[in-house]
């Protein structure tokens, strides 16, 4: 009966009146968005399309390094690797273009069981470095593959890039409808899984993997759904980007420098926050647009503003501007509320 | 009832000796302290009992069940609840979302069915103010305090404290004291490895010497401290 009534003096909530501004705001964001190839021009259609992957590999790298601690140098494996799949279904297996995606997704999380055998043996640099080299071994291997135009790659054939296309909507559309969904699915699926039980100990890895172990959390378990999942994600981004591209070669699919840019964006936006990817591709952007004419002076002041903002702001732009300031766009945190009195004397209010 | 049992254990890095068949059996709702001076092997065996440490040999049976191959979480979801001498915060998660982690994962309880547990949890740490601070914004008595609360939320049946009262002042300790004397007047059973051996004296109810990797006596409380024995490997060394 006390427990009963003591139970009615907590409360706990993850929201917070911050938050529930930003979901409208959120939810006006989309809508926007989704209108906007009835009225946007192609070039800055195509503009948003890279954005939103972009913004989907930050994401889910930021899950896989800043929350499980995976720090993979080797995730251009499974963006390749998605590719090389969208490309060999769509044209040597005659599969729909847009169902070849979601098979790209699938055999990026099947590659990522067996990864994780690999991944899960190495700690720290070790490990950074063996996920690079498996990488670089795929991209040997996909030059060897003849039938996919071996070392100088292939094109997809005009009628499958046609082929591109659901109902009345043009293949510009389609894949900004994609890529559009893709990122609001990475945001979304991050954002649900921390919510969750399985988040609390996935932030509770994030803070201290030893800790976290110790108080029953199974972080191999965590830690595997996390890297098959990215697998899966970072798969079907790859098989979009390419299918948007229509050339794919080994050395571009797995470049190294798809995974440095993941990590920019997330360095700079703030590692372990699911608001520091979004606000780390904006700057990312932002820099893009603004310093593309300066040629390599432009990755110069790329790996300027990475060095400085780690050196001063470790915990990146979003970190550190909401640090103390408890605000929160994605509120994940649970807050107990109380009311003392009634907890402190549970049968006051019956009597 | 016997909840711990260990059995020549014995454990070497190279020609050190940090356990060297050591037995030991706690029973249901005693308090075990654990004493010896500095390099006598006492976080070692802390570290085998709560599994981040293999023997070399021996075992360890917790609750009638052999558990020497258990992993450490695993042994937390047995029932063994650890503190960590220095404290190890989850520090970007608040006071309550420390214990929630410790509830659901080692105490196999959904969210919602921990939230009264927690916080009952953090009112006896006296942390409850700060259920909603983050930990890593503690004072060093708040965080040693957390490594208990955190410990006790995954409803252990047997409490391992590791040098709890390390690293604070005397009144800083003795309220923590306080507190772990009320935690097991509540019933928990606790095993308790401390340098510091008045904190200890306050709460264990027998008293076990370690030094050099092996067990040197064991006993009531008062009559070990009172031994010869003790006081020459114990104090003698501490007071070198």
């Amino acid at each position: 009966m006390t427990t009963e009534l003591k139970a009615r003096a907590i409360r706990v909530k993850q929201s917070s009146p911050v938050s529930c501004i930003s979901a409208v705001g959120a939810a006006l964001l989309v809508a926007f968005l989704i209108s906007a190839p009835s009225w946007i021009d192609r070039g800055h259609l195509s503009l948003l399309v890279e954005f939103f992957y972009f913004l989907a590999l930050a994401q889910m790298w930021n899950l896989l390094a800043g929350f499980a601690g995976i720090i993979s140098l080797g995730q251009q494996a499974f963006l390749g690797l998605g590719g090389y799949v969208v490309f060999f279904a769509a044209m040597r297996m005659g599969w729909n273009p847009v169902a070849a995606l979601v098979l790209a997704g699938v055999v990026g999380g099947l590659v990522a069981v067996p990864g994780a055998l690999i991944v899960f043996r190495l700690h720290g640099a070790y490990l950074a470095i063996g996920t690079w080299v498996v990488a670089e071994t795929f991209k040997l291997a996909f030059s060897e593959v003849k039938s996919l135009g071996a070392g100088s790659g292939i094109s997809l054939l005009a009628a499958v890039a046609r082929a591109v296309r659901i109902g009345p909507f043009s293949r510009d559309t389609v894949l900004y409808g994609a890529a559009l969904l893709i990122a609001l699915l990475s945001i979304v699926c991050s954002y649900v899984l921390l919510r969750s039980q399985a988040g609390l100990a996935l932030t509770a890895i994030r803070d201290n993997e030893a800790t976290a172990r110790s108080v029953g959390v199974n972080s191999l378990r965590i830690k595997l759904l996390v890297f098959v999942g990215t697998g899966f994600g970072t798969a079907l981004t790859g098989a979009l980007i390419y299918l948007s591209k229509l050339r794919i070669s080994p050395a571009a699919a797995f470049d190294i420098n798809w995974t440095s840019y993941m990590i920019f964006i997330v360095v700079i936006g703030g590692i372990g926050t699911l608001e520091g990817p979004i606000v780390g591709t904006l700057v990312f952007f932002l820099l893009r647009q603004y310093l593309a004419d300066l040629g390599s002076w432009y990755l110069i002041v790329l790996g300027v503003v990475a060095v400085v903002v780690m050196l001063k702001m470790p915990s990146g732009l979003w970190g550190t501007f909401a640090k103390n300031r408890d605000i929160s766009l994605f509120p994940t945190r649970r807050r107990l509320f109380l009311n003392a009195d009634e907890y402190a004397d549970p049968g006051k209010l019956r009597a | 009832m016997e909840l711990l049992r260990i059995e020549d254990l014995s454990k070497s890095f190279g020609a050190i000796k940090v356990a060297d068949g050591v037995n030991l059996t706690v029973k249901e709702g005693e308090a075990l302290g654990i004493i010896g001076p500095n390099g006598a092997g006492k976080t070692s065996l802390f570290n085998l009992i709560s599994g981040s440490l293999r023997p070399d040999s021996g075992s360890v049976h917790f609750i009638g069940k052999n558990i020497t191959a258990l992993s450490m979480e695993n042994r937390c979801r047995a029932g063994m609840g650890r503190t960590f001498q220095i404290p190890r915060s989850f520090c970007q998660m608040t006071v309550l979302e420390n214990c929630l982690v410790a509830a659901t994962a080692g105490g196999r309880k959904s969210e919602t069915q921990s939230y009264l547990r927690c916080a009952e949890i953090l009112d006896q740490m006296r942390l409850i103010k700060k259920a909603n601070v983050l930990a890593g914004n503690l004072s060093l008595l708040e965080r040693k305090a957390l490594e208990v609360a955190r410990a006790l939320s995954s409803s252990p049946r047997l409490l391992l404290l590791d040098e709890i009262a390390g690293g604070l002042t005397d009144a800083e300790a003795g309220e923590l004291v306080k507190m772990i004397k009320l935690v097991h007047q509540g019933g928990t059973t606790i095993l308790w490895i401390e340098h510091i051996v008045h904190a200890l004296m306050a709460v264990a109810t027998r008293l076990m010497v370690v030094n050099f990797g092996a067990m040197v006596m064991e006993g009531d409380p008062a009559e070990v401290m009172q031994s010869s024995l003790v006081k020459r490997i114990y104090m003698g060394m501490e007071a070198a």
